[in-house]
C-alpha cells in the first residue's frame, strides 16, 4: 500500500526532523538522562539510591536551562505538525520538571522505598520518562502524538505504582490502574478514530479547520468528544472517570501518589485544554446537536460532579492518602471551572491554580511521608498528638491543608480567587458552578481540618515520647514549601503574570 | 501608624517563635508589651483623629481617598488580566469614625485578653503565637479599606480562633471549634463571590480600572451599568446583599445563625471568650456598616424592616434563652446575642440616633461583655464550675468581686448612669422615630425587662442569701465566730487578686465614665454616622440614578 519514498523525499524528511530537533532539546536531553540513569544503575551496584537521586535532581535542574532557552524561540509547530513549541507548553515543561524534582525529594525521605530490596535504579529512570511523557502530553498537537505521549506517561506510572513488589497493596493498585488505564486508552483511541473519520486529519489545527469548513454530524461529534473525555478524564481523575484513584493513591508508594496526583493530573489538563481549545472550539452555533449538549456542557457537569463527589465522599475517609485522593478529585473539578470559561483569564487561572496545587499537594504529601516514617501508617487516628512531637511538620501540614481549602493568606486561596474571578467575569452565566464551588469548599474545610484536629486537639496514646527529629534536610524542604505557600498567597504577582503570559496556545483563539 | 498597630502583635508572635517554649514568662511579657504598644498607638491615633471628618465614602471633588484619616495606600498586587485591564490590589488602610471606635475597643480588649491569658499553662508558646495572630487579624479588619485586604484579615481570624478554642478549650472543644469554623467560613465564602462580583462592577474614577477599594465601592456613581452588580442588575444586587448580610449576621450572631456562639463561648478559655464577645462579634455589625449597607443602599432600604425584625428576635429570643440557662457563661453568651440585637435594631432604623446608638452599643457591649466574661472566669477558676445554683451568699465572702459583678450586671441590663443605658436609649429613640421600626421597637423593649430578669435573678441566686447546701465551697467558722470560705483546690486569693483587678478596674471605669459622659467616644463617631445615614438615605440614591 505504501510506496517507497524516493531518496529526495527521505532527504527532506530528515532535514525537517533535524530542523524540528532544535525545538525539542529539553525532551531529548531528558531522554538522554533516562538512559544515563539506567546505565548508572547497572554500573554502580545495589546501594546507589542516594547517588541516583542526586543525579536525577541534578539532571532535572539542568533541563531547566534548555527550557529557559526555549523562551526566546517563537511559537511554532514542527515535526510535520505533530508537536508545538509555545508558551503554554513551556509553562508545563517547567511545571513537570518541578514536579519531578519534588517527587525525587519525596522519594529520598520515604522509608518504605528506602528499604526496597531491589534498588531504586528503574524508579528514577521511570520518573524521568514520565516527565518526558508529560511534557509531550502538554505540547502534542496531533492525535497520534497525543496518544503516544499519554501511553508513555501511563506505562511509567503503572510500573511506579507497583514498585513495591512485595507489598500486595502496591501490586493491587498497579493492576487496577493498568486495567482502568487500558480501558480508557481504548476509549480515547475510539474517540480519536471517530474524529479522524469525520475530518481525515490528525493535526488539531487542521481538524478545527475541516470542522469549521465542512461541518459535522453533531451526534457523532458528541460521541467522539465523550469518548475522548473519558480518556482524558481518567488522567485528570475527574468524576465519573475517577474510580481508580482512591485505590491507586492508597496503594501506591506515597511519593508516587503525590507525583500522580499533581504531575499526571496536570498533564491531563494540559492536553484537555489544548485539544478542546484548538481542535473543537466551542460556539459553532450552526451545528448545535439535537440533544443541545456540547463538550462545554459535558465539562460543566463533570466539573460539578467532581467537586460534589470528591468533597462529600472525602468526609468519611480514615486514611489520609485516601482522603487526599478524594480531595484531588475535587480539585480536578475546580480546575475544570477555569477551562469552561474558554478565555484567557480562565486559562491563566488554571495555570495559577496548578502552580498552587503543586506546592500545597506536594507539601501535604511530604509531611504525610514524614509522619508515616514515624508511625508506619497513614491512618487519621495515628496522627493524634503529632502537633507536639513534630512542631514544624505539623504547622506546615496545617498551612498546606488550609491552602487546599483555599483560605487566605495561602497560595491555594489565590488559585480559587482566580478561578472564581474567571467564572464571574462572564457575568451570571456560570454562577451556579461558582456556588457549587464555594459551597463544596466549605465542606472540604471539614475533612481537611480532621488532620489538624487529630494532630493538635487530641492527645496521643503514647504521650511520653518527646519531639521527633526528622533531619535537617527534611526540615528545610518542609519549611521552604510552607514559606512558598504563604509567600505566594500574599505576593502572587510574578506567578500570576507568568501564567497570563503563558496562556497562549498554538493555534487557539481565546478571547 | 496604622500598619504598626496592625502588625505589632504579629511581630511579637515572630519574636515568641524564637523564644524557647520553657521561657513562659518571657513569652507572656512580649505579648503584653505588644498589646500595650497597641494601646499606646491607639491612644495616639485617637489624639490625632479629627472628628469633624466623615469618612465612609470618597467626598465628591475632594480628596480621592474620601475623608479618611491616617491613610496608608501602596500598590500591593498589580496583574494584567487581559480584557479586564489590570487587577489592582492595594494595601489600603485608613480610619473614620466607625473604625476608630473599633480600633480603640480592639486595642483595649486585646491587652485585657493578654492579662487574662496569664493563667494559661498548657503550651504557652503556641497559645501566644496564635493569640497575636488573631490580634493582628482583628485590628487589620477594622482598618482595611480594600475589600481584598479586608477579606484576607477576615479569614485570617478563623484558624487561630479554631485552635484557641480547640486546644485550650473545655471538654467539648472539638465540636465547638469546628462548628465555629464551619459556620463562619460558610458565611465568608459567599463574601468571596460578592467581592469578585463587585470588582467587576466597580470602576475607580481615579484610575479608570476595576478596583477592590471599599471607598470607591461605597459611591454608587462608580458602578458600571450592565455589570453583574451594576445599578441595573437588581436581582444580583439583592442576592449579593443577602449573602453578604448572612455572612456578617453569622458573625454577629443573628438568629437563626447564632447556635455556634453558646458552644464556642462555653468551651473557649476565658481570654478567648473575652476576645470573641468583645471584638469578634463587632466585626459582623462593623462589616454591615462598612460594606454591606453602603454598597447596596437601595437593598438596605428595602430590607430595613426585616433586619429590624431579626434584631427584635435576637433581643427577645436571646433574653429568653439566657433566662433558661443554668451555666453562668452560657447565660452571658445568650445575653450577648440579646445585646447584639440592639445593634441590629439601631442599624435598621437607619437614622442618626439609631446608627449612633448601634455603634455606641457595639463599643459598650465590647467593654461590658468583656467584664462579664472575665468575672465568669474568676469564679470558674476558683470553683471549676459555673452552675448558677451551686453558689449562694458569695457577697459576704467576696465583696470586691460582688461589687464588680454588680457594676457589670447593671451595665448590661442598661441601668441609667452606666454606659449600656445610653446606647440602648439611643437605639430605642432611633427605632421609635421611624414609622417602620416603631412597632419593632415597642416589642423589643420587652427585651430589657427579660434582660433585667435573668441578670437580677442570677445575681440573687449566686451572691445573695446563704450558702446553698450543695455549694461548691466549704464554710468554716473560726474561734471568733467569723465565717470563712474556701474553694476545694484554690490556693490563690479568695477575692479578686491584683491581676484580676488590673483587668477589671479599667473596664469598670470606662463603663461608668462613658455612662455619665459619653462624649469621648460619641464625639468621634457622630460625623461619620451622619454621613453614613446620608449615604443610605433614599434621597442620596435617587440623586445618583
Amino acid at each position: 500500500m505504501f510506496e517507497m519514498p524516493s531518496g529526495a523525499e527521505i532527504q527532506s524528511i530528515i532535514s525537517i526532523l533535524k530542523g524540528g530537533a532544535g525545538f525539542f532539546v529539553p525532551e531529548i536531553y531528558l531522554s538522554a538522562l533516562f538512559m544515563v540513569l539506567i546505565i548508572l544503575d547497572l554500573v554502580t551496584g545495589r546501594k546507589n539510591a542516594r547517588f541516583l537521586a542526586a543525579v536525577t535532581i541534578a539532571g532535572l535542574v539542568g533541563s531547566l536551562y534548555y527550557i529557559f532557552k526555549q523562551q526566546a524561540m517563537p511559537d511554532t509547530e514542527f515535526f510535520f505538525g505533530m508537536y508545538a513549541l509555545d508558551r503554554f507548553g513551556i509553562f508545563f515543561k517547567y511545571f513537570f520538571v518541578a514536579s519531578g524534582i519534588l517527587a525525587v525529594l519525596l522519594t529520598v525521605i520515604d522509608d518504605q522505598l528506602k528499604k526496597h530490596e531491589s534498588g531504586m535504579g528503574e524508579y528514577y529512570a521511570l520518573l524521568v520518562a514520565m516527565v518526558v511523557g508529560m511534557m509531550m502530553m502538554a505540547s502534542s498537537t496531533d492525535l497520534l502524538m497525543m496518544f503516544l505521549a499519554m501511553e508513555l506517561v501511563s506505562l511509567s506510572a503503572y510500573a511506579m505504582t507497583g514498585y513495591l513488589k512485595r507489598d500486595p497493596r502496591s501490586s493491587e493498585a498497579a493492576l487496577k490502574y493498568l486495567v482502568y488505564g487500558a480501558v480508557s486508552s481504548g476509549m480515547l483511541l475510539y474517540g480519536f478514530s471517530l474524529l479522524y473519520g469525520m475530518t481525515a486529519q490528525t493535526n488539531l489545527t487542521r481538524i478545527a479547520m475541516v470542522l469549521a469548513a465542512h461541518g459535522y454530524d453533531p451526534l457523532v461529534m458528541i460521541m467522539a468528544v465523550l469518548l475522548i473525555m473519558a480518556g482524558l478524564g481518567y488522567k485528570m481523575g475527574a468524576v465519573p472517570f475517577h474510580f481508580w484513584s482512591p485505590d491507586v493513591y492508597e496503594g501506591a508508594p506515597t511519593p508516587v501518589t503525590a507525583y500522580l496526583s499533581v504531575g499526571s493530573k496536570a498533564a491531563g489538563f494540559a492536553m484537555l485544554m489544548r485539544f478542546f481549545f484548538v481542535a473543537v472550539p466551542h460556539g459553532m452555533d450552526m451545528y448545535v446537536s439535537p440533544l443541545h449538549i456540547d463538550w462545554l456542557m459535558i465539562l460543566m457537569l463533570v466539573s460539578a460532579a467532581s467537586m460534589i463527589y470528591g468533597n462529600v465522599v472525602a468526609i468519611w475517609q480514615k486514611n489520609v492518602k485516601r482522603l487526599l485522593a478524594y480531595s484531588s478529585i475535587a480539585h480536578a473539578g475546580y480546575l475544570l471551572l477555569g477551562i469552561i470559561t474558554m478565555d484567557q483569564l480562565g486559562t491563566q487561572s488554571v495555570l495559577v491554580y496548578l502552580a498552587s496545587y503543586l506546592l500545597m499537594n506536594y507539601g501535604a504529601f511530604y509531611v504525610v511521608i514524614l509522619i508515616a516514617n514515624r508511625t508506619g501508617s497513614e491512618n487519621l487516628d495515628d496522627y493524634r498528638g503529632l502537633g507536639k512531637k513534630m512542631p514544624l511538620a505539623g504547622a506546615a501540614l496545617t498551612v498546606f491543608l488550609i491552602s487546599l481549602v483555599g483560605l487566605p493568606p495561602t497560595f491555594g486561596f489565590i488559585g480559587k480567587l482566580m478561578i472564581f474571578s474567571a467564572l464571574l467575569s462572564k457575568g451570571s452565566l456560570f454562577m451556579w458552578l461558582a456556588l457549587i464551588g464555594i459551597l463544596t469548599s466549605v465542606i472540604s474545610l471539614y475533612y481537611y481540618m480532621l488532620i489538624p484536629l487529630n494532630m493538635y486537639l487530641r492527645e496521643s496514646e503514647r504521650p511520653e515520647e518527646g519531639v521527633v527529629e526528622t533531619g535537617m534536610g527534611a526540615k528545610l524542604v518542609t519549611a521552604t514549601l510552607m514559606i512558598l505557600t504563604l509567600y505566594f498567597g500574599l505576593f502572587f504577582q510574578p506567578i500570576a503574570n507568568y501564567a497570563k503570559y503563558s496562556s497562549v496556545l498554538f493555534g487557539a483563539f481565546l478571547n | 501608624m496604622l500598619s504598626l498597630i496592625v502588625f505589632l502583635p504579629i511581630i511579637a508572635g515572630l519574636i515568641i517563635l524564637a523564644v524557647p517554649s520553657s521561657q513562659k514568662q518571657i513569652i507572656r511579657i512580649v505579648s503584653l508589651l505588644a498589646a500595650l504598644g497597641q494601646g499606646v498607638l491607639a491612644v495616639l491615633i485617637w489624639r490625632q483623629y479629627d472628628p469633624t471628618m466623615a469618612g465612609i465614602v470618597a467626598a465628591s471633588g475632594g480628596s480621592p481617598f474620601g475623608s479618611f484619616q491616617m491613610i496608608e495606600k501602596i500598590p500591593w498586587i498589580s496583574l494584567d488580566l487581559g480584557s479586564f485591564g489590570p487587577l489592582n490590589i492595594e494595601y489600603f488602610l485608613g480610619v473614620d469614625g466607625i473604625s476608630i471606635t473599633m480600633v480603640l475597643l480592639t486595642a483595649l480588649i486585646s491587652a485585657i485578653g493578654v492579662l487574662s491569658s496569664w493563667t494559661i499553662q498548657k503550651q504557652v508558646k503556641g497559645y501566644f503565637i496564635l493569640y497575636n495572630l488573631l490580634a493582628t487579624a482583628m485590628m487589620g479588619c477594622f482598618v482595611a479599606l480594600d475589600f481584598f485586604l479586608f477579606y484576607v484579615f477576615w479569614e485570617l481570624m478563623l484558624l487561630p480562633m479554631y485552635f484557641l478554642i480547640g486546644i485550650w478549650g473545655g471538654p467539648n472543644r472539638e465540636y465547638a471549634a469546628i462548628k465555629f469554623f464551619l459556620y463562619t467560613l460558610f458565611g465568608s465564602v459567599f463574601m468571596l463571590l460578592v467581592m469578585i462580583g463587585l470588582y467587576f462592577s466597580v470602576i475607580d474614577p481615579l484610575t479608570g480600572h476595576h478596583t477592590f477599594s471599599l471607598v470607591a465601592m461605597a459611591d454608587q456613581a462608580n458602578y458600571i451599568k450592565g455589570a453583574i452588580l451594576g445599578p441595573d442588575s437588581v436581582t444580583w444586587r439583592y442576592a449579593a446583599f443577602i449573602v453578604l448580610f448572612v455572612g456578617f449576621a453569622i458573625k454577629v450572631p443573628m438568629f437563626p445563625f447564632h447556635t455556634w456562639l453558646p458552644d464556642a463561648h462555653v468551651e473557649a478559655p476565658t481570654p478567648i471568650s473575652v476576645i470573641l464577645a468583645g471584638v469578634l462579634l463587632k466585626l459582623g455589625t462593623y462589616g454591615m456598616m462598612r460594606i454591606n449597607f453602603p454598597l447596596f443602599p437601595e437593598v438596605f432600604q428595602a430590607g430595613m424592616y426585616v433586619i429590624g425584625v431579626f434584631g427584635a428576635i435576637n433581643i427577645i429570643y436571646g433574653a429568653f434563652c439566657a433566662l433558661a440557662q443554668q451555666d453562668l457563661k452560657k447565660m452571658v453568651a445568650y445575653s450577648s446575642i440579646s445585646h447584639m440585637g440592639y445593634v441590629l435594631l439601631g442599624l435598621a432604623a437607619a437614622n442618626s440616633e439609631g446608627m449612633l446608638g448601634a455603634l455606641y452599643q457595639m463599643f459598650n457591649h465590647g467593654t461590658i461583655t468583656a467584664m462579664l466574661f472575665l468575672l465568669v472566669g474568676v469564679i470558674y477558676d476558683r470553683a471549676h464550675s459555673r452552675q448558677i445554683d451551686k453558689f449562694g451568699g458569695l457577697a459576704s465572702y467576696m465583696p470586691v468581686y460582688t461589687g464588680f459583678v454588680t457594676v457589670a450586671w447593671f451595665a448590661s441590663l442598661g441601668l441609667p448612669g452606666l454606659s449600656g443605658f445610653i446606647s440602648e436609649a439611643f437605639v430605642f429613640v432611633g427605632a421609635f422615630r421611624e414609622e417602620v421600626t416603631r412597632p419593632i421597637a415597642i416589642v423589643s423593649v420587652l427585651g430589657i425587662v427579660f434582660g433585667a430578669a435573668y441578670l437580677l435573678w442570677s445575681l440573687q441566686r449566686m451572691f445573695l442569701g446563704k450558702r446553698k447546701p450543695d455549694a461548691l465551697y466549704d464554710l468554716e467558722v473560726d474561734a471568733h465566730g467569723h465565717e470563712h470560705i474556701h474553694f476545694h483546690d484554690w490556693k490563690g486569693k479568695l477575692d479578686l487578686d491584683a491581676r484580676e483587678l488590673t483587668m477589671l478596674i479599667p473596664l469598670g471605669i470606662i463603663v461608668i465614665a462613658l455612662g455619665i459622659y459619653p462624649m469621648p467616644v460619641m464625639g468621634l463617631l457622630t460625623t461619620s454616622i451622619n454621613k453614613l445615614v446620608q449615604v443610605l438615605a433614599p434621597v442620596a440614591m435617587s440623586a445618583v440614578h
